[in-house]
């Protein structure tokens, strides 16, 4: 037999019959199942998906937002859907509707009585005009990975799934222009484009369950971003639906094209509230013939900053990966999933990874500029993947870091944009700030991008430290000249922030945008743009 | 116990590579093709390091035969312990047609040169999966082997081995010296870290050929063609068992 495939560690936890690592599908907590069958004992670990424990947002949020004049969902506008979609693209069974009406990061929880569906754009054409009509308030779902609390329902908006729209219309093996449907899983897109030697401008944590109509609507950045750019220049093109059911028809599989208002871009990033996606064109990047992955150990922040500078000048045009990670998140992601640390415990870490067209060039490099960094002390210790089974094992410990951070209990996250320099600052100040009621608080992230998840974790959820947490960090971020949402978007959770980052003149504009686009607000109400009459506090 | 390990290093095609017939059809692409350490045999090297942990072994020796690169592969070795490597030197084209009883006729050459108590190898490489080189070695030598072992460890002055077999384990005392190959469960490879990968560009590597040691690398087989599995045909639905039953007495199955 070929040992091939039994080869990672991951192969060799298989044959000890270990749970099999998780994707960003299983919500926690998790419970053991052991058993003894014919004297070996055999032990999974697997998720309840109990959403019943997550507080309805209706209740948890309900002195600052209440559910929009919108019409209740009637048993005629069911037998209408199912006409059109058919009996089994219409969920209404209690137990089938659960997942659809709670998110990944266990922060809310809807009321969504009906999931649509559909699988063409005319389908959605079709739902979005009746909706218009009836004025039924609509949430669009992708993936369901929305770390703001953008993918379900506030109240009892009704629920489009993309899911079945997961086809590669075509994919251009010249140019690298996929055309795809929006619900494309993003790690099935990147297998598909791996076997013919390209791979996709993105890469994140959530690229098991995330969709790529999902990603283009949040404008998601990821791992990849210090490389490839962010969707605005990747997107080539893309068709949406409009909340009245106008079908408007952006697509392109060209790089340029400038005649009139590039009127994509408001989709992207737009978080649903626009229209919805419905067919995406985007330039993919040529597969690297090779990937180098460094993970080294640093004493101090000081050091991580001057390594940055390093990488960028002694790796240059080969760098496009550069990760940071304090040492509570390593302890978090490390003791939670239990994962091996590779080298000895330091205050800091970072993922350093290079893509390249030539092995033998970019290891030389790497080795090189590792080697100087040593010697010169700024570096404590560190590993250079030997082989792609360490690359995977070395980047699980930053990629599964949000995974390991929801196992402490309710996750508090912030994705901000604020200076390099700041970043540690930003958690020692948190930290200080908190005292003993939270129970971890945690930086790591992009730091190529100068973007930062900080993150604080209790054992559920707090009010009273929420408290502490918001707006304190919105404003430590905004005395920055930051953003208060650098990749993860505004969702439900942070809409009454966006003035911390945008001035009121620039809100206003993109209200009269979405009155333009959406006159009755049904498409994703209560996400991205502030209630008008807002005031916020829990 | 004090013994000298020889440990064997094969450099193959990563293992996660899509690997592509060349157009030619007389072999896979390997340029530009990301190569690493064959994974069993990072098990054999991590099992030497621990050995010598343990105070059962006093010196590691690597060795790895091929193309230059094979330099790099030896390099890891070394970062992650072995004290000092030999690089026997065979060019790329006369390497693909090496076979594992010219491996095992050098490491067998070279277990005796270096008075090696021990030799480790790994069960076998991840590219031709031929399962031959450890037991072959063994015999060239005349040494007892102990092959795809999942536990090594010490019984007074001989090893017990804890060996894979298809009903479960085994466990065996071998006498040293002896060959043992290293199978999936033996261990866990540790990772190089940055101050021993320094440390391993000071370590001795010796360079060989086949020659110097007396090997004849003369070809035992020639390659006539390579080529790509069939690809995999669709399979096709059926509503009832009848229709099962046509379908597969059409197919002349049944």
């Amino acid at each position: 037999m070929s040992g091939r495939h039994f080869l990672t560690r991951r192969g060799i936890a298989l044959l000890e019959f270990s749970s099999a690592s998780v994707r960003k599908t299983s919500p926690v907590p998790f419970k053991t199942f052991t058993a003894n069958v014919r004297g070996l004992t055999i032990s999974r670990d697997y998720s309840s998906t109990s959403t019943v424990d997550v507080e309805l947002t209706s209740i948890r949020y309900k002195n600052h937002v209440q559910r929009g004049n919108f019409s209740t969902l009637q048993p005629d506008d069911v037998s209408f859907f199912r006409e059109k979609l058919g009996q089994h693209r219409v969920v209404t069974e209690q137990s089938d509707l659960a997942g659809y009406n709670v998110d990944w990061l266990r922060i809310v929880r809807g009321s969504g009585t009906v999931v649509l569906k559909p699988k063409t754009t005319e389908e959605i054409s079709i739902i979005l005009k009746y909706c218009n009509e009836r004025n039924l308030a609509v949430c669009p779902q992708a993936g369901n990975t929305s770390l703001v609390g953008g993918s379900v329902p506030v109240f009892d908006e009704v629920i489009l799934s993309t899911s079945l729209m997961d086809s590669v219309l075509s994919f251009d093996e010249w140019s690298g222009v996929l055309v795809c449907e929006p619900g494309c899983i993003l790690e099935k897109l990147n297998d598909y484009l791996l076997e013919r030697d390209f791979i996709m401008p993105l890469d994140l944590g959530a690229k098991g369950s995330c969709q790529i109509g999902g990603n283009v609507s949040t404008n998601a950045g990821g791992l990849r971003l210090l490389r490839y750019g962010s969707l605005h220049s990747t997107v080539l093109g893309c068709e949406a639906v409009l909340a009245d059911g106008t079908v408007l028809d952006l697509m392109s599989t060209m790089k340029k094209d400038n005649t009139g208002y590039d009127l994509k871009h408001l989709f992207i990033g737009a978080e649903g509230t626009l229209g919805i996606i419905t067919k995406l064109a985007m330039q993919c990047p040529s597969k690297p013939n090779a990937i180098n992955l460094a993970f080294i150990g640093l004493n101090s922040f000081d050091k991580v900053l001057t390594t940055f500078k390093r990488a960028k000048s002694d790796l240059g045009e080969i760098l496009s990966s550069c990760e940071y990670i304090d040492a509570a998140s390593m302890e978090c992601v490390t003791g939670n999933l239990s994962l091996k640390l590779p080298i000895a415990q330091s205050p800091f870490y970072m993922v350093i990874e290079t893509s390249g067209s030539f092995g033998e060039h970019d290891e030389e490099k790497l080795n090189n500029f590792l080697e100087e960094i040593m010697t010169e002390n700024i570096v404590s210790d560190g590993t250079i993947a030997s082989g792609s089974t360490q690359v995977k094992d070395l980047w699980a410990l930053r990629e599964r870091m949000a995974e390991a951070l929801l196992k402490d209990g309710y996750c508090y996250k912030y994705d901000l944009s604020i200076p390099l320099t700041v970043f540690d600052e930003l958690v020692q100040d948190m930290r200080t700030q908190l005292g003993e009621g939270a129970k971890r608080v945690c930086g790591y992230g992009h730091l190529g991008d100068s973007n930062i998840h900080l993150n604080i974790t209790s054992e559920t959820f707090d009010k009273s430290l929420h408290n502490k947490i918001e707006p304190f960090v919105y404003e430590w971020v905004a005395k920055h000249n930051g953003s208060i949402s650098a990749e993860h978007g505004v969702g439900f959770k942070k809409r009454d922030y966006l003035h911390y980052s945008k001035p009121n003149e620039a809100i206003g504009i993109m209200r009269e945008i979405k009155n333009l686009l959406d006159p009755k607000g049904i498409l994703n109400p209560y996400k991205v743009l502030p209630d008008t009459s807002s005031s916020l506090k829990l | 116990m004090a013994m000298r390990a020889l440990v064997g290093c094969k450099r193959v095609i990563d293992y996660a590579v899509k690997v592509r017939v060349k157009p030619d059809k007389t072999g896979v692409v390997i340029d530009g093709v990301k190569h690493s350490m064959n994974p069993f045999d990072e098990i054999a090297v991590e099992e030497a390091v621990r050995m010598k942990e343990k105070k059962l072994v006093s010196e590691i020796v690597a060795v790895s035969c091929g193309p230059a690169q094979c330099q790099e592969t030896l390099r890891t070795a070394m970062a992650m312990g072995a004290d000092k490597a030999i690089h026997v030197e065979i060019p790329a084209k006369e390497f693909e047609l090496v076979q594992p009883i010219h491996i095992a006729k050098i490491l067998a050459k070279l277990a005796t040169d270096v008075k090696a108590d021990v030799v480790i190898l790994g069960k076998q490489a991840i590219d031709d999966d031929c399962n031959q080189t450890a037991q072959m070695t063994a015999a060239f030598l005349d040494w007892p082997q102990a092959v795809f072992a999942a536990k090594i460890e010490k019984d007074g002055d001989s090893l017990a081995v804890t060996r894979e077999i298809d009903g479960g384990t085994e466990t065996i005392k071998v006498n040293v010296p002896a060959v043992i190959s290293a199978d999936l469960r033996l261990n866990e490879p540790r990772y190089a870290t940055l101050p021993n990968i320094m440390k391993a560009k000071k370590k001795p590597m010796e360079k060989k050929t086949a020659k110097d040691l007396g090997v004849d690398l003369t070809p035992r087989i020639q390659v006539i063609s390579v080529e790509d599995p069939p690809v995999r045909e669709a399979g096709q639905k059926v509503d009832d068992v009848d229709q099962l039953i046509t379908k597969l007495k059409g197919l002349g199955r049944i």
